[in-house]
């Protein structure tokens, strides 16, 4: 084995400092081996360790909680016996080095957390970040991961059902790639991932170990410059068909009571699926490599113990069912070995042919890395971004003409290219198909639902980082009281640019406040998630997109809701209230390539009352549509709601009112906690008295029907139709956007 | 009844099948491994959908070699039901039990969405339920669907009613923009001589209950558990 030298330390991404605490928790010189473990272990992917001082923060208990942070994924209570399992990770930089593999082992990557579990997965979302389509690589990012996520969701048979895209030229070099998978599980049958019980077996099962992925945990550690192309040799590459096997075989092992505890090899494989296991459970793992299944011939320990293969496992049986777990895994074809014993001296020792290689405490490997509180401050150029002078933006003149740019700017514009491209119904649940506020998928031998979104507005965010985190939280939570479910849990993806940056750090130690604020007030639990830092390249830092994924409930499958206008004559009417809240909306993008000011206003207690206001009306029976306004504002709203139903187009017409306001801040601001309800008109009343009852503001500010959206604005003065446009104009304009974008017309 | 859904490594749609004949319409349902070398005793037999051994190579071309298939077979030239919806389709093209061959969507995605279908024979065993010329809206879910067959084989199924399923416009016209894939002749699904074996691409297991918003599917699958009644 090669000396270990200065070179060799870095290459390995470990500081001096952090080498130099290797050597005294071993009380010796690291060889090669340990050296590669160690790495990959205390990596900023794998051991969190500028991350975790804040994560702290976070509201993770809750009376619904199973199982909190710290295990492959999270669980929440959802009665019948049964609780929902679920997570949200990224992908973002194997994605951006080569993005069919890296998206579809993203998708990989987070349905074995979900199965480990126990549970079978019955739902995937996805939230993307792309740079602008105008540009040919970002067209190219987009087509590769879309086919990605298409190619290993839909071979897998786990419904694609929803998620969010975003394009921005910030994510032009550094494109987000956030998965969410859902499962369902036993309450009383959850797996862990514990090594315990001395003697018993440690068995490998899977895919062969090839040199895929060999430090992937390291390189999605690091920034990004010019040459990141030679990093494609670090992507692992997927076989969806291997991970359907091992998917069926997990849960027939499962349901055969054979094992006690089991984990994927994620992130550092076999390395981090040993120490972590040994370590949560307090014991020592005693494996050989000699005895792992392998690709290629020649495969030294230190690259068995860091290839990061796809589509492999790990668990501990019960001593004497080595022979029942074997037969399990052959029927469903996959390779299966043990490889070693669990022991009692708290030690990951790995053997090659008998002969000792690396000897570790298990321990100070997974949980005792580096921590960093690492300095962070404001940005100078925050200011810059806060201070915005409206006087100096004219007034919109052309509405009309707004209101269709706005509809066709792809982070608005129908996400149908991608959405069709995965199988969002297999597994016949889908009770809500993807393009409305939340997907809602119905669990079966219950009456109930669970209702998913992602949510995360990036600008918001770069504006100003703790109320971006909140909002992010309040449009989570109001897109699923939109669909009639109740909030139980949340899943974050926290994407950063270098943690070693102080601005970078406050944005993330801000994000983090605004997050655990957001849901101690919602009494929102947080039971899982991960950090992506150093999202960068060339020193150009992503704007802070700390992700929610959220998960809410439905008690019955049959009263759940949906964005679209359904019957001529309804009443439209809007619930919250409307600020001058331009800042950072995507009018300003659009219109007049500005993305600055103040995020807008958010206050909990008018958030919090609306929930309970739309949550009543929706399980009263008493409405016929809820969509959040989001995104473009009220207008963007209405139009989404003429054009989305599936098959189906129906017209309104509005009248506002814009007080002291602009006009552009009435129909495009994006003031929060608004809501734009249909009813029918013998429910006028009772909705208005329900909002009356929870002091949440209520207008009737239109009716459904024709073939037009139509939208007067009065004031003092005068009234003025400001928007008058055909459906099927504008229905064009947004279905067929990013097909035009991407020239696949 | 006891209906047969074959498992094959990387089906997907298995569990579907198997929900829909047992719960929704309360029949028995028998998993049957692809390994088994018997289907007796099975009232009819279900090929679901998926990627059966990962669709590699060509879809369908490994899992017609699985033992099952010749048993399969064997039931089919007996006159047993068998229906094949889409990755069940593309094993029964490549298994010679019907003609033909499926080639890439002409868009070269996966398409998943709502098509409508018009039900070009309602006197196959699975179509009982329908009447000629129905038009039935159901999901398809797929990147290989675009149904080829050389000129002869097409005529020949156009003489004798084998196709079953053409897909149209929701108002019953088979047009080019009704066409998803690029299917010869819009078909969506085609029966063998005798009419006892079905293929379709479209899913009727997805749309079989209120709840999920379309049960027009379920006309198809009730219409095999009819006849299987009348048999008895």
């Amino acid at each position: 084995m090669p000396p270990i030298t200065d070179d060799l330390i870095a290459q390995h991404n470990l500081t001096r400092d952090e080498y130099q605490r290797i050597v005294t928790i071993l009380g010796r010189e690291p060889n090669l081996t340990e050296l590669g473990m160690f790495s990959v272990m205390w990596s900023e992917h794998c051991s969190y360790k500028s991350s975790r001082v804040h994560l702290k923060k976070l509201p993770t208990s809750g009376p619904r909680v199973v199982q909190g942070p710290g295990e492959n994924a999270g669980a929440v209570d959802i009665g019948d016996g049964l609780c929902a399992v679920f997570k949200m990770e990224s992908h973002n930089h194997p994605s951006f080095i080569e993005p069919y593999q890296g998206a579809a082992t993203g998708v990989g990557g987070i349905l074995r957390d979900i199965f480990t579990m126990g549970a079978r997965p019955i739902a995937l979302l996805d939230s993307l970040r792309f740079g602008e389509l105008t540009v040919p690589q970002n067209r190219r990012l987009m087509k590769g991961v879309v086919a990605g996520i298409a190619g290993y969701g839909n071979c897998m048979g786990v419904p694609t059902v929803g998620g969010e895209t975003v394009f921005n030229e910030i994510y032009s070099l550094n494109p987000l790639v956030n998965v969410l998978c859902l499962g369902i599980a036993e309450k009383d049958k959850i797996f862990r991932g514990a090594a315990a019980g001395i003697g018993n077996p440690v068995i490998y099962f899977g895919s062969k170990t090839g040199r895929d992925g060999i430090h992937g945990a390291t390189m999605a550690s690091d920034s990004f410059d010019d040459e990141s192309e030679r990093k494609r040799p670090t992507v692992q590459v997927g076989d969806p068909f291997q991970e359907k096997l091992l998917l069926e075989a997990c849960l027939e092992l499962m349901a055969a009571d054979l094992l006690v505890g089991i984990q994927d090899m994620g992130a550092a494989g076999l390395t981090s699926s040993s120490c972590e296991m040994a370590s949560r459970a307090g014991t020592g793992i005693e494996l050989d490599v000699a005895l792992v299944p392998r690709r290629e011939p020649g495969m030294t320990p230190y690259e068995v113990m860091l290839s990061e293969s796809q589509e492999r496992m790990l668990m501990v049986a019960k001593a004497g069912k080595e022979d029942e777990c074997v037969a399990i895994c052959r029927k469903w074809d996959l390779d299966v070995a043990v490889v070693g014993r669990v022991t009692g001296d708290g030690v990951l020792r790995v053997k090659d042919q008998g002969t000792i290689v690396a000897e570790i405490p298990a321990k100070a490997l997974a949980d005792e890395g580096p921590r960093y509180d690492r300095p962070y401050s404001p940005p100078a150029y925050q200011d810059l971004l806060t201070n915005l002078n409206y006087d100096v933006i004219p007034d919109v003149k052309d509405a009309n003409a707004a209101l269709l740019s706005l509809m066709e700017s792809p982070t608005i514009a129908s996400k149908r290219w991608i959405y069709e491209q995965y199988d969002h119904m297999v597994r016949t649940n889908t009770v809500v198909r993807p393009g409305s506020d939340a997907a809602v998928v119905r669990i079966k031998g219950t009456h109930k639902a669970v209702a998913m979104t992602i949510d995360c507005n990036g600008r918001y965010c770069l504006l100003n980082p703790y109320e971006g985190a909140r909002l992010a939280v309040a449009e989570a939570a109001r897109n699923l009281v939109c669909s009639g479910a109740e909030p139980i849990g949340l899943t974050d993806c926290l994407n950063f640019g270098n943690p070693e940056r102080p601005d970078i750090m406050w944005q993330f130690v801000m994000a983090v406040e605004g997050l655990a604020d957001a849901c101690e007030f919602l009494k929102i639990p947080i039971v899982s998630g991960n950090v992506s830092f150093y999202n960068e390249t060339n020193g150009l830092s992503i704007y802070p997109t700390p992700m929610v994924g959220m998960v809410g409930l439905i008690d019955r499958a049959d009263r759940t809701m949906t964005q679209w206008f359904k019957e001529e004559g309804d009443d439209i009417i809007l619930l919250g209230a409307t600020r001058e809240d331009l800042g950072g909306s995507e009018y300003l993008k659009i219109m007049h390539s500005r993305e600055q000011g103040s995020p807008p206003f958010l206050n909990m207690e008018a958030e919090k009352a609306l929930h309970d206001c739309v949550l009543a009306l929706v399980r009263g029976g008493l409405v016929q549509s809820a969509h959040d306004c989001s995104d473009g504002g009220l207008a963007v709203a209405l139009a989404e709601s003429c054009l989305s139903a599936p098959g189906r187009r129906l017209g309104a017409a509005v009248q506002l009112t814009r007080g002291r306001l602009r006009k552009d801040a009435v129909l495009f601001g994006e003031s929060q906690s608004r809501v734009v309800l249909s009813a029918k008109p013998a429910h006028r009343e009772a909705v208005l008295e329900q909002a009356r009852s929870l002091a949440v503001p209520a207008a009737v500010i239109g009716t459904v029907g024709g073939d037009r959206l139509v939208v007067s604005l009065s004031d003092e003065r005068s009234t003025a139709n400001v928007i008058d446009v055909s459906l099927p104009t504008l229905h064009d304009r947004w279905a067929r956007s990013l097909e035009r974008a991407l020239n696949e017309t | 009844m006891n209906i047969g859904v074959v498992v094959f490594p990387g089906s997907n749609c298995d569990h579907d099948c198997q929900y829909v004949f047992r719960d929704v319409l309360g029949q028995d349902v028998t998993m049957v491994w692809h390994k088994e070398k018997s289907v007796s005793g099975l009232d009819a037999i279900i090929l679901p959908g998926g990627f059966s051994y990962g669709d590699y190579l060509r879809t369908g071309a490994i899992a017609r070699f699985s033992p099952v298939m010749e048993a399969v077979k064997e039931y089919a030239e007996e006159g047993g039901l068998v229906l094949g919806i889409c990755n069940g389709f593309q094993i029964l093209l490549e298994a010679g039990l019907l003609p033909g061959a499926m080639l890439r969507n002409d868009s070269l995605h996966f398409i998943c969405r709502d098509v409508h279908v018009k039900v070009e024979n309602a006197a196959t065993p699975f179509t009982g339920a329908c009447e000629s010329g129905q038009v039935l809206k159901i999901p398809i879910a797929h990147a290989d669907g675009h149904y080829y067959a050389d000129p002869v084989t097409a005529a020949s199924l156009k003489a004798n009613a084998q196709v079953v399923f053409r897909y149209c416009t929701p108002d019953g016209c088979v047009t080019m923009e009704a066409n998803p894939n690029g299917s010869l002749d819009n078909i969506a699904g085609i029966c063998n001589a005798a009419g006892n074996v079905l293929g379709m691409m479209p899913h009727p297991e997805r749309c079989a209950e209120s709840v999920l918003g379309n049960d027009d599917g379920r006309m198809i699958l009730a219409s095999v558990v009819e006849r299987l009644k009348k048999r008895r």
